[in-house]
């Protein structure tokens, strides 16, 4: 890791976002806070696979006038970039939802705009 | 012929993506050659499923690697772990696939009429044979992150597909919240394959299930993987959104959902047994499944009872009869590493769950092409406003008679034989499961006997006098899962030998699976 | 619409943006990048224009049909190329040792050499045809959609 952090710093912040995340979910009324939330949780999944791939003293698993032989994993950056197209897909498609419902209803507020109970 | 068998797994995938996309451009052209380009393309997805069941049964295990020098070639030569996309298609998996085969079919057929009077029916139909590609893919992949990307597609696919009718406010609330749970979802899987990854850098499952060891890393793995496909599958207590979803899409999207939450189901199943296996705790994950199952049954009737929505009421059913899966697989599972009860009970228990996969998997469709057909005369799926249908439409409320006996278990339908199998193997386990199993049973009967009098009999309303039957291409497709219906009745002891026993022992056994893979 | 002076900018940039999505499209399977990042630089460019002009200007002459017809055939190109390989496997790379985008890469770092990879650079044309097609039409759409309703209020 780098010098003088004592604990991995990037797990960290991977177990932060996903837990403002699942707050962000569980707690907010206004569906495009939820939504907002959604996307910080694919982002702390996403970093989290970057992360894992770290090997000490690589560079990026590029073969075009390498530095050095000693490079990082390239399989969950490929896995990464497949999640954040998922993610721009299913971002669009949940906000275009919002945008009818507030047609519909007036209110973008989870508990005003609901229609079905039981 | 053999090239055709060979070659089936990935187009079973690959033809319904290619109509996907090659429907916006024809359905500019003419609107029947895209009706007919839908009906052939499920057809023949239907005819290589079949093919390559039959092979399957004859052959074993089917694997096709994406891209190597032959199909076959699985780890070429100074490689020492599969390296490419592989597809691997065993009983349980093609068991699954004739299902939803036939019931996309028989969904499309009917929303060739159901859906006539929507705008923007070419992107319908592409969203469809996009969520049919999707879930083939779930059902015959090998690969971990082709589960995860193919669970994404068919969720993304469902999701805009509930919401399709934007014209009624709750259908968007009901398709928004699918997408919301189906992202958690994903994104837990998503971090159980990084967990995976980090500590074996494998993503193949067999490959994966020939190393895997038992660590605290794996049990978090196997906890979010767990907690993940129960989301999907709408057991109780994550069941929230599962009647709002199923209560608001069109009639024959729902069919296909339901669907599509049996294949998340498989999915754990194929993650319980084929990835963990042995390995794992079984007795206190099996534990899980069953107290899940046991609940779902027991809150979804109960929920059920009460419901004056049609739609509803059924999908709250279809929460019960979920629980009766995870019961008889779980006790399964419970027993798995314990060979003489797994002999004498445990097969049974499996077996027993899956015959009702299969069964659900046709009177579940036919309820809710049912339901559908009365929301299209009437407009409406409140039973207090609805009576007396039974008059007009004679061949709808047949159809919904043999749906509520074979969902009750009612002898000789179907629903009875996979029933007694879960009864009678469960209560070995533990009785106190079997008599709440049958406790269930009978509320559902009641339940739905309340539907039927307040749909279909009493006398004809001034409101509905000059309705009519539904047009034909709604019948046909209500049509063939009852015939599917009929045909298992009537030889229950054929399809256990030939379909049911064989996919309970293809999860079973974990070192065929790993070595259809790994060679040797 | 925005002034003059964003207009006469936005107008000379993008196409700038254009080209350098179009760069990292092509060179895919040598430096980082490839079909989507490429395809979401141009659709960037896309929003730049909207942005500056308003959406019913872009509208005018960029109908979301046409992206439609565009984003289809990207993925029919890509499924197509996937198929093409279908008398060995399915997905299989029939164009390594053959005359178009042939020549063999050798291991180890080295200067990268354009006319290697196969089918991969069309497969990363046709996806970033996708890419772009796909996600300027859900901008131009949405754009469309929440300018109405300001309108009406």
């Amino acid at each position: 890791m780098t010098q003088g952090a004592p604990f991995n710093v990037p797990f960290l912040a991977v177990a932060a976002l996903i837990g403002i995340a699942f707050y962000i979910i569980l707690s907010q009324r206004n569906l495009i806070k939820l939504v907002m939330g959604l996307g910080i949780m694919a982002s702390g999944v996403n970093l989290f696979l970057v992360t894992l791939g770290y090997r000490e003293g690589g560079v990026a698993p590029i073969y075009t006038h390498a530095p050095i032989e000693r490079m990082v994993l390239p399989v969950p950056q490929a896995l990464t970039l497949t999640s954040i197209v998922i993610a721009v897909a299913t971002l669009a498609l949940m906000l275009s939802m919002v945008v009818h419902i507030y047609r519909h209803t007036g209110s973008i507020d989870s508990e005003e705009s609901r229609t079905m109970k039981g | 012929m053999d090239k055709l068998i060979t070659h089936s797994p990935i187009l079973i995938i690959a033809i319904p993506l290619l109509a996907a996309f090659l429907t916006p451009l024809i359905s500019r052209a003419n609107q029947k050659a895209r009706d007919v380009l839908v009906i052939t393309t499920l057809a023949f997805a239907e005819f290589l499923v079949i093919i390559l069941a039959r092979d399957i049964c004859a052959n074993g295990i089917h694997i096709y690697t994406l891209g190597a020098s032959s199909p076959t070639l699985t780890i070429p030569e100074q490689y020492m772990v599969p390296v490419r996309i592989i597809l691997e298609v065993d009983a349980m998996s093609i068991f699954m696939c004739i299902i939803w085969a036939t019931v996309s079919l028989a969904a499309a057929i009917y929303s060739l009429s159901s859906m006539k009077e929507e705008t923007g029916r070419d992107r319908f139909y592409t969203l469809l044979l996009l969520m049919v590609g999707g879930t083939f893919g779930m059902m015959l992949t090998g690969d971990l992150f082709n589960l995860f990307v193919f669970l994404e597609i068919s969720s993304i696919a469902g999701g805009a597909l509930a919401a399709f009718r934007t014209r009624f406010a709750d259908a968007l609330e009901g398709g928004l919240k699918y997408i919301i749970i189906s992202t958690v979802g994903a994104l837990m899987v998503l971090f159980a394959i990084g967990i995976f990854y980090a500590q074996y850098n494998l993503l193949n499952i067999a490959a994966l299930a020939q190393v895997i060891q038992y660590t605290m890393l794996d049990k978090i793995a196997l906890t979010l993987l767990v907690t993940a496909f129960a989301m999907k599958t709408g057991v109780v207590p994550l069941h929230m959104w599962f009647p709002d979803t199923y209560t608001v899409a069109p009639a024959s999207i729902t069919a296909m959902l339901v669907i599509s939450s049996h294949a998340c189901m498989y999915l754990l199943f194929r993650i319980c047994f084929s990835l963990y296996g042995v390995t794992l705790n079984m007795a206190t994950v099996g534990w899980i499944i069953i107290i899940l199952g046991v609940l779902s049954m027991f809150v979804g009737v109960t929920m059920a009872v009460p419901q004056t929505d049609i739609k509803r009421l059924m999908s709250y059913h279809a929460i019960s009869q979920i629980g009766y899966m995870w019961l008889g697989v779980g006790v399964g599972l419970a027993v798995l590493g314990n060979p003489e009860a797994l002999a004498t009970y445990g097969r049974e228990a499996i077996s027993g769950g899956i015959f009702h996969i299969l069964n659900h998997a046709v009177y579940k469709p036919l309820l809710f092409l049912t339901a559908g057909a009365l929301f299209y005369r009437t407009g409406t799926r409140d039973l207090n406003r609805m009576g007396g249908l039974g008059h007009s439409m004679k061949l709808t409320s047949i159809f919904f008679i043999i749906g509520t006996l074979s969902i009750s278990g009612v002898p000789p339908l179907n629903g009875f034989a996979s029933k007694f199998m879960i009864y009678e193997s469960v209560y070995r386990f533990n009785p106190i499961l079997a008599v709440i199993a049958m406790l269930v049973s009978i509320i559902t009967l009641a339940s739905f006997t309340k539907a039927f009098q307040s749909a279909f009999m009493g006398p004809e309303l001034s409101a509905y006098k000059g309705v009519k039957e539904v047009p034909k291409s709604m019948i046909i497709g209500m049509g063939i899962p009852a015939a599917g219906i009929i045909f298992f009745s009537l030889f229950p002891g054929l399809i256990v030998d030939w379909i049911v026993h064989p996919a309970a022992d293809a999860l079973i056994n974990q070192a065929t699976y790993i070595n259809a893979v790994m060679g040797g | 619409m925005m002034s003059k002076i964003v207009r006469t900018i936005s107008n000379i940039l993008s196409l700038f943006i254009f080209v350098y999505g179009l760069y990292i499209i092509i060179h895919g399977h040598l430096t980082p990048g490839g079909g989507f990042q490429g395809g979401a630089v141009v659709a960037s460019g896309v929003a730049l224009l909207i942005v500056a002009f308003g959406s019913h200007n872009i509208h005018k002459s960029l109908k979301e049909h046409h992206l439609s017809i565009l984003e289809s055939g990207g993925a029919l190109i890509f499924i197509g190329l996937a198929f093409g390989g279908i008398a060995t496997v399915f997905f299989y790379n029939f164009l390594v040792g053959s005359s178009i985008f042939g020549h063999i890469p050798p291991s180890g770092p080295n200067p990268g050499d354009i006319w290697t990879g196969g089918v991969i650079p069309f497969m990363n044309l046709a996806v970033g045809l996708k890419v772009l097609a796909g996600l300027s039409a859900i901008l131009l759409v949405m754009a469309l959609a929440t300018s109405v309703m300001e309108v009406e209020e």
